[in-house]
């Protein structure tokens, strides 16, 4: 690593002000720090730090997102082999599947990163990591038809106006890879909705008899339930649905990573569980449909529930940064993905939207639980002012 | 029985290089340095020239804004010279001692037959009011106002920090000279707060304080986490606060009339040979007790102070003004290849992305190095697990950066100094200069608001 150190340090001028590439000083910062971590020393206030460091966060929720990606490599394979009646192994389903969602990996990363780097540059910062899990969630929440430029438009819509037009990473408002899928789901929703773009290559070709390939979410919302999977299924994922969303145990898996290490938020993961009981429950007391008797722990295991719980609404920076206002975040979350969808026929999964807007409304909660932790303080110098 | 607070929040950094309970061989007084830039918004006015003979207590400067409270030699000698920086900004003078300590002489009396203003006129005649401090804002104490209450912490839970229990010993008398002084100073009562296992210790038998127990990590020997919990400091209060040493000087003065700042500090780090305790006159040169003391296997970082609140300094340069410990660490300026990414065995982190929680009990060699860049804020939730206060420490940032001064009296900027907020400097993810943002805001606040 000594060669690799020295001819860094060798080039290291050339970039820097005044050198011959200056104008690309951001990206060779980043690739240099990513290689080695620099050798800046405390200036100011405390002269030893934590080993923790963003890049370091950063990567821990990208290991923990590795058991989705793995899964959801397999299940496009096994899908497909439903949908056609293909025979295929284990390996083979999931070598189908990896080459399918590793050219959106590629895509996603190459346009987002891209971003990243040209926007570093503009600003004279250094490249932020927040990309490094957003360029991997963003393949995860797509179906697997999704075609590539598809996903490059709203990779750039996603990274330009949901991040870097508020400065990059940590000043956002919105979940980056939400924002991206949103901008399909309305932008292009023939791609994002429907019964036809779950499975890898379906439209065109005739499946076989007897196979739809519409999520459980979907025959929910046409009265279908009949034919929806088992609770034993969605739970482990052998269904239709978004290429890393399905399997509800690859997620626990990812969500015990990110609770483990502290990185992912416990609260908002537990209250947005705890939400989407407790409206699952009130709709079960006052059920008038089918949908609105569905027990409500099936909520968890659908769709993307358990995905957006667990990767989604813990985003830092776009959820409430206050200890308290995360549990109404959470709540709020989990009560409205399952009132999206019960009430709304119009969109099958409501855990986007209620992401969404509760990331638009969490600077508000954090305002109230501000408002009254300094009304506390307050009342704590009357009381004392008057004894 | 004294009162008991378990404070749960806070983190005990462990380091390698803590002072074994043995004093050094005394190290024959050199040089003394007075520091003005100890003293955050003072302005000095010089009263010496270079090669005038000084004794011990006579003044070396004052403060402009506060012409009252002298700064006096802390031994006698002659005055070597008076460093400037940029804009003839005056940075130390340097007194040359004689190694006689010769004071001046002032009152000796039983403090308890005195009246407030002639405790308050011995103190700042003998330059030991300046280590009076006050919250807000931990500057040196108006000597025009009355605190509600004078805090004393009975022991230092920083990384590495002097056992006040071993400095402290055989001068209960002393210090109950000083406490004597000292509670003529406010209405109120003079609080102490100690580790639960202090409890039969050394601040048991003085008598005219109050004593609070308070257990739990780090910070709960900072005297701001004591005052938060036993009189939270709301807008238009004031509070005092000294340390136990500082005490024995005033408790000396009274005894004796004369001024004797010795007092002992620790050598600590991962990096002394032979980490101990060694008594010293304040403001001394380090030059004579760095000497041969460290490892030199790599570039060192010599620290006046601890590894949270402490100030770099040089091998040849001078203990600061309140310091009582002295911690020499690895500089780490070093790449580390894919450092995000390795296992880190050798280096701490309360983050569980790395694996020092599976030996909870062992000690690290900690260096400076920043292990990682200054971000954005991304993760939140961190600061309030190393702070038992009732505060919201990033609101309070950001309220800072702001420059909203409703915000900052809002959220509490009255009851917090850096050196509350170093843990949480220390485990931010992001690499934010909090006790630097917190310092700008305390400046603006008096500034704005007056002191």
């Amino acid at each position: 690593m000594k060669s690799l150190r020295k001819f860094l340090d060798k080039k290291k001028p050339l970039f820097q002000k005044g050198g011959k590439f200056a104008k690309f000083g951001s990206t060779f910062g980043a690739f240099e720090t990513f290689l080695f971590t620099p050798n800046h020393t405390s200036k100011s206030g405390v002269h030893i730090h934590d080993a923790i460091d963003l890049k370091r966060t950063m990567i821990v929720v990208v290991l923990a997102l590795v058991p989705a990606l793995l899964f959801g490599s397999w299940n496009i394979g096994y899908q497909n082999g439903l949908a056609f009646g293909i025979e295929r192994t284990i390996i083979e389903n999931f070598l189908f599947g990896f080459l399918k969602i590793l050219p959106v990996i590629i895509v996603s990363y190459g346009v987002g990163l891209g971003i990243e780097f040209i926007a570093a540059q503009i600003r004279g910062h250094e490249v932020n990591e927040g990309f490094l899990v957003s360029g991997i969630l963003i393949p995860l929440i797509l179906p697997a038809n999704i075609p590539l430029w598809m996903v490059a438009l709203a990779t750039a819509f996603a990274v330009i106006f949901g991040k870097e037009i508020f400065g990059g990473t940590g000043y956002n408002i919105m979940n980056v890879a939400l924002i991206a899928r949103a901008f399909l789901f309305f932008a292009y929703p023939s791609e994002m909705s429907g019964d036809a773009v779950w499975v890898y290559e379906l439209p065109g070709n005739t499946p076989v008899d007897g196979f739809s390939g519409a999520t459980p979410l979907a025959q929910l919302a046409q009265g279908a339930s009949s034919k929806m999977a088992s609770f034993g299924d969605m739970f482990m994922g052998f269904i239709p649905g978004s290429m890393g969303e399905t399997s509800t145990i690859a997620i626990l898996i990812g969500a015990a990573i990110l609770i483990f290490t502290g990185i992912g938020s416990w609260k908002i993961m537990l209250s947005t569980v705890f939400g989407a009981l407790a409206v699952g429950f009130l709709c079960n007391i006052l059920a008038v449909n089918e949908y609105m008797a569905l027990p409500p722990y099936y909520h968890l295991v659908m769709g993307g529930f358990a995905f957006g719980a667990v990767f989604m609404a813990t985003d830092p920076v776009t959820a409430s940064h206050t200890e308290k206002g995360k549990w109404i975040y959470g709540f709020m979350i989990g009560a409205l993905a399952v009132s999206i969808r019960v009430f709304n026929p119009a969109y099958p999964e409501g855990m986007m939207l209620a992401i969404l807007l509760m990331n638009v409304w969490s600077p508000l909660i954090d305002y109230f639980v501000v408002e009254g932790h300094v009304k506390r303080r307050l009342k704590r110098a009357n009381l004392k002012g008057n004894a | 029985m004294s009162k008991v607070i378990n404070l749960k929040r806070g983190l005990n950094i462990r380091l390698k290089g803590d002072a074994e309970k043995v004093l050094g061989t005394s190290i024959e007084v050199d040089k003394v340095a007075l520091k003005p830039t100890d003293f955050p918004g003072l302005a000095p006015k010089i009263l010496v020239k270079a090669g005038q003979e000084v004794q011990a207590g006579e003044p070396i400067f004052f403060d402009k804004n506060n012409p009252e409270i002298l700064f006096t030699a802390p031994t006698s000698g002659e005055v070597l010279a008076i460093n400037r920086g940029e804009r003839r900004k005056v940075l130390e003078i340097i007194i040359k001692a004689d190694g006689k300590n010769n004071s001046v002489e002032f009152t000796k009396a039983d403090p308890q037959k005195l009246s407030r203003e002639e405790i308050k006129d011995q103190l700042k005649k003998s330059g030991l009011w300046p280590f009076l401090k006050q919250r807000p804002y931990g500057t040196v104490a108006k000597p025009e106002s009355t605190p509600l209450h004078i805090f004393i912490s009975g022991f230092d839970s920083a990384p590495l920090a002097p056992d006040y229990e071993f400095v402290l010993n055989g001068q209960a008398s002393t210090f109950q000279t000083g406490i004597h002084a000292l509670s003529k100073l406010t209405e109120g009562k003079i609080h102490v707060g100690i580790r639960p296992d202090q409890a039969t210790g050394f601040f048991t038998a003085i008598k005219n304080i109050e004593i609070t127990q308070f257990s739990g990590p780090h910070p709960a020997g900072n005297v701001g986490m004591q005052i938060h919990h036993v009189s939270p400091i709301n807008k238009g209060d004031l509070i005092w606060t000294i340390s136990p040493q500082e005490v024995l000087y005033i408790g000396r003065l009274f005894e004796t009339g004369k001024v004797n700042f010795s007092k002992i500090i620790a050598l600590t780090g991962s990096e002394v040979t032979a980490p101990k305790y060694f008594k010293v006159i304040h403001g001394t040169t380090l030059s004579r007790l760095l000497k041969k003391a460290t490892k030199q296997e790599s570039t060192e970082r010599y620290i006046s102070g601890n590894v949270l609140t402490g100030k770099q300094v040089d091998a040849d340069d001078y203990l600061g003004f309140y310091d009582q410990q002295v911690t020499v660490i690895p500089e780490g300026d070093y790449y580390e290849f894919l450092g995000w990414a390795m296992p880190r065995l050798n280096k701490f982190s309360i983050s569980k992305s790395y694996f020092s929680w599976l030996n909870p009990k062992r000690s690290y060699r900690a260096d400076a190095n920043l292990n990682g860049e200054e971000r954005a804020y991304v993760m939140t939730g961190q600061y309030e697990k190393v702070l038992p206060m009732d505060i919201l420490p990033v609101f309070l940032m950001k309220a800072i950066i702001a420059e909203d001064i409703d915000k900052m009296e809002q959220l509490g900027i009255y009851e917090v100094i850096e050196e509350d907020l170093a843990l949480c400097e220390y485990v931010c993810t992001s690499k934010t200069e909090v006790q630097r943002i917190l310092r700008d805001g305390i400046n603006l606040m008096i500034k704005e608001l007056g002191n």
